[in-house]
This record gives C-alpha cells, sequence and structure tokens, in this order.
C-alpha cells in the first residue's frame, strides 16, 4: 500500500520534530565539548558527573523516596479504591474530585502549607526527606495512582473475585493479597512508574523544603559547572524515558489505561 | 478510613493553614490587608504577567498541540509516526524544571549551540537583532520562559486531545459528505462543535500547568522572572520580608485563580466525555 500524507500534516509534524528534537541534540553536542577548548568531542563531562560522590549520592536519595513514596501510595489507595469500588461506589466522584484538588492546590502552595503546618513538629519528620517529602510526594502521587488504580479495578469483576474467595474461606486481607493484587498488577505498576518519574523530577518542593534530592543536585551542577550539567541533563532525561518506556510496555497489557501525566514543572 | 486521614493531615490542614495565614495581620488578629496588597504593585504586576504567561502558552499550545495531533492521527499518516508522537509526548510531558531549563540554555542560551552556530556560520546573532513587534530576543524574560513552556505544553496537549480526534468518527466525515457538505462546512456544524468542549477543557489543563510551574522559570532566569509562583519561592526560601502572610496571600490568590478554573473545567470535562467511545 502506498501511503499518501497531506503536504500540511508533513510540514506540521516536521517542524514539532524540529522544535522538540534540536535542543536534545544540543545538549548532547553541548555535552560532548572540551572543556579546554570548548569544542567536540570528549566524554570527559559525562566522567566528571560518573565519579562525582554527590551525583550517586542525591540520585540514590531520589530514588529511595521514590521507592518510598510508591509503598505509602500503594498501601494507602489500593484498600481504599477496592472498598469504594466494592462497597462504596457513592464515594468514587468524591475521590475523583479529590484527585483534581492538588490541581488547583500546586506543589509551591503545598510546600508553603507544610512548611507552616508542621513548623516545630519533631526533626525525624520535619528534617528528614523520608519524612516531610515522602508524604508531601503520596499527595502529588495520588491523582495518577487513582487514574490507574481506578481504571485496572473498573477492567476486572471485583464483586465476582471477592465472592468466590470469601466463598472458599478467605480472610479479608487474603482476598486481597492475593486474589485481587495480582489482577491489578499492571495498573499498580503504571501508577508506580508514573510516581517514580515524578519523584525524581521534583524540584519545588525539595527547594522550598532544603532538601537535597537530584533535580537540586542538577540545579547545583548548572549554576557551576556547564558541559557536565549538560551531561546530567541528558542522564535525567533517559531516567524519564526509561520509566515512561516501562510504563508503556506495562500500558499493553490489560488494565493498566487512564494513566495520565505527572509533571515536574 | 486511613486514606482521608492522610488527605486531612497533609493536605487540607496546610492548605487551610495557608488561606487562613493570608487572612492575618502582622501582630495576629484579622485583616483584609494582605488581600488587599495583591490589587496593588509589585504583587499585580506579577499576577498580570502570571495569567498573561500562562494564557498565551495555553492558547499557543493548544492550536499547535492540536495541528499537531490532527496532522499525526488523519488519515494517510502512518500509524508508526502516531506511536512515536503519543510516547515522546508521554516522555515531553514529564520532562519539564531544571534539566529541560538547561537543554535550552545550551542550545540558544548566550552560548548555545544553535546560537553559535547561527552566528558563525549564517552571521546572525540573535541576541542583537532587533525584531519587529517583538524587539530584541533573549531567553531569560517571561518571553523565554513562554518558549521554553512550549516544550511540555504542546506534549500535553497531544496526550489530552488525541482522544476527542479519535472520537470524530470517520463515518461523520463520510455521512456529511454524502449530504453534500463540503469540508468547510464539515469543521462548521459537526467537527469544531464535537471537539470544543475537549479544547476548552484542554486550555484550562494547560493553563493550570504553566501557571504552577515553578521549576522551569526559576531555573531559567535564577529566580529574576517576576511570576506569582517565583516570588512565593523567593521569600520562602530565606529572604526575609516583613510580613510572612504576604506570601500566604500570593498563595490563596493563586488557589483563587485556579479554583475557579477548576469549576469551569468539570462541567466542559462531562460535555467532552459526551463523544467518548
Amino acid at each position: 500500500m502506498k501511503i499518501r500524507m497531506k503536504p500540511s500534516a508533513i510540514v506540521w509534524l516536521l517542524l514539532a520534530g524540529a522544535y522538540f528534537i534540536i535542543p536534545l541534540v544540543a545538549t548532547l553536542l553541548f555535552s560532548l565539548n572540551k572543556v579546554s577548548t570548548g569544542t567536540c568531542c570528549s566524554a570527559h563531562a559525562y566522567g566528571t558527573i560518573l565519579h562525582d560522590g554527590a551525583f550517586w549520592q542525591n540520585l540514590k536519595t531520589s530514588a529511595l523516596l521514590g521507592v518510598e513514596t510508591i509503598a505509602i501510595s500503594l498501601v494507602l489507595f489500593v484498600p481504599t479504591i477496592y472498598l469504594v469500588h466494592l462497597k462504596l461506589p457513592k464515594l468514587r466522584p468524591v475521590l475523583a474530585f479529590l484527585a483534581l484538588i492538588p490541581f488547583v492546590v500546586p506543589p509551591i502552595v503545598m510546600v508553603i502549607g507544610l512548611l507552616d503546618f508542621y513548623k516545630g513538629s519533631p526533626s525525624w519528620f520535619y528534617a528528614q526527606p523520608w519524612g516531610f517529602l515522602a508524604t508531601a510526594y503520596v499527595i502529588l502521587a495520588f491523582p495518577y495512582m487513582f487514574f490507574s488504580l481506578d481504571a485496572g479495578y473498573r477492567a476486572i469483576d471485583i464483586h465476582t473475585l471477592t465472592e468466590a474467595s470469601q466463598n472458599l474461606g478467605a480472610s479479608w486481607a487474603r482476598t486481597l493479597l492475593t486474589v485481587i493484587l495480582p489482577n491489578i498488577r499492571a495498573a499498580a505498576l503504571a501508577g508506580s512508574f508514573l510516581t517514580l518519574a515524578i519523584v525524581m523530577g521534583e524540584f519545588t518542593i525539595a527547594s522550598l523544603a532544603a532538601f537535597h534530592t537530584f533535580p537540586i543536585y542538577i540545579q547545583g551542577i548548572e549554576e557551576s559547572e556547564a558541559y557536565p550539567a549538560a551531561a546530567v541533563t541528558l542522564i535525567s532525561f533517559g531516567i524519564t524515558w526509561a520509566a515512561m518506556l516501562s510504563l508503556l510496555f506495562i500500558g499493553r497489557k490489560r488494565g493498566a489505561r487512564g494513566a495520565l501525566i505527572a509533571g515536574a514543572r | 478510613m486511613p486514606f482521608f486521614a492522610y488527605a486531612a493531615l497533609f493536605l487540607f490542614f496546610p492548605a487551610a493553614e495557608v488561606l487562613i495565614g493570608s487572612f492575618k495581620g502582622v501582630h495576629g488578629g484579622w485583616t483584609l490587608s494582605n488581600i488587599h496588597s495583591l490589587f496593588h504593585s509589585p504583587f499585580r504586576e506579577a499576577f498580570v504577567s502570571s495569567i498573561k504567561l500562562s494564557l498565551t502558552t495555553a492558547a499557543a499550545g493548544c492550536i499547535l498541540g492540536l495541528a499537531i495531533a490532527y496532522a499525526a492521527i488523519r488519515d494517510g499518516t502512518p500509524r508508526i509516526i502516531r506511536g512515536i508522537i503519543t510516547t515522546f509526548s508521554g516522555v515531553a510531558a514529564n520532562f519539564g524544571g531544571i534539566p529541560l531549563a538547561f537543554a535550552f540554555i545550551a542550545t540558544i542560551g548566550n552560548v548555545g549551540i544553535v546560537t553559535k552556530f547561527l552566528s558563525s556560520d549564517l552571521h546572525w546573532n540573535i541576541y542583537q537583532t532587533k525584531y519587529p513587534v517583538f524587539g530584541s530576543f533573549t531567553l531569560f524574560n517571561t518571553f523565554g520562559v513562554g518558549i521554553v513552556y512550549m516544550y511540555f505544553q504542546i506534549p500535553l496537549m497531544l496526550l489530552v486531545i488525541a482522544p476527542a480526534i479519535d472520537g470524530l468518527r470517520r463515518e461523520w466525515r463520510e455521512a456529511a459528505s454524502n449530504l453534500g457538505a463540503n469540508s468547510l462546512q464539515f469543521w462548521r456544524h459537526v467537527g469544531i462543535p464535537v471537539l470544543m468542549p475537549s479544547f476548552l477543557g484542554a486550555f484550562i489543563l494547560l493553563f493550570g500547568n504553566a501557571f504552577s510551574a515553578y521549576a522551569t522559570a526559576y531555573s531559567l532566569t535564577a529566580g529574576s522572572v517576576p511570576l506569582v509562583p517565583i516570588l512565593i519561592g523567593y521569600y520562602y526560601s530565606g529572604n526575609v520580608l516583613d510580613n510572612p502572610h504576604l506570601a500566604q496571600a500570593l498563595a490563596f490568590g493563586m488557589f483563587v485563580v485556579l479554583a475557579v478554573m477548576m469549576l469551569l473545567y468539570i462541567p466542559l470535562q462531562r460535555r467532552a466525555a459526551r463523544w467518548a467511545k
């Protein structure tokens, strides 16, 4: 079959391609510049980053924060949304409305609220990323987790599954863990990857609450060293790609639709 | 349920703290003076430029995003292109903040790759040229910030509008042309009315997206551009303000703008859902 594209479609797609690809290519070329001469090509900038202890330190902090946020979110949201679907369908619109609230309360407003409200709370919470930041990130993750999980639960027949499991004598916990969870695994994973992408890129809250995470590290490098900054920019882009490609890969399976966009703006 | 307790503790109470705080005076007691000062310099200007930036990037993002989405989805374009664009949009919509700002600095900053290429090979120094209408170009004011915002605004539009374009069924187009309608009449009476709720809903989403953005503008301009989130950040990251409740009032102002947007969004969302498969 011969493909015939409309000329206007070709023009639009080429323009879009240029706008979106040129900055990436330029960043790549920039990162390959030699520090001494400012011309191409040397991988020195990448070496600088990869041999920087602070890079690994902050990357680790952000990755662990991501895992912690995902764990808390799943423990909190999976049973809640399950219960709402099974017993309290009237509450579903309430949850859907709650999922829109982080849109009305942007991170910059959320962080000053949290800072004021928890001022004077114990330092194991207030001064630790594992306390303060993780709790804030769970709120940021809620909309994405909700829309993923909600779609996941809707794709399976939870009433029949639950009844069957209860008739066979399983407890609630057992039903949830061994019957329901495997069936919504794709949705839970999709929500988790989006959450990971958010946490790995979140700057506003971490910056105002003065924690050291991966995006804060990138900002610091950008202010001091140009070529390594380009290198770490591309590394960060690669991490987002990895998270989104994993999401897409799971998305082919049943029940993972409904996931939207995350944001680190 | 523990979930609601969590939402109360880490979302509602802190948000309420900000809202209540914005009505408090420096020495305690209730006052409207903080809210009042939002309508005066420099806060008024900050709101005006924040809203202007959000409106223009949302409008441009919606129009360009729609054009690109339509070009990618319409008959004749290979399906693989749509797949590539959707995947890339997913990444680009998430690739915001600090790295995005730097990618543009490395591209069209003062010593960016494209800037250098244009000046050395084409003898066109983009920073010293006077342009009609715009004047001189710099990446580090609201205009530059707007250009960078398009990098996440357009992909967001692509992701949001693609299902609506899918909803424009081919049968409708065929039915219209069987009834003797030309392409203009199809758009006038079928295409635009069906797409309109989704389009306006997407516009609000893009507006909020730009209005709440902090990291990109902060990183690009080192916190010097007068946008509302940047001002709030400035006052909270150690810069002393004689009245801490002013920052809370700024936050309250953001909240009001976004809440109004949300109230417009919900009914549009309902209407848009009508044509979804």
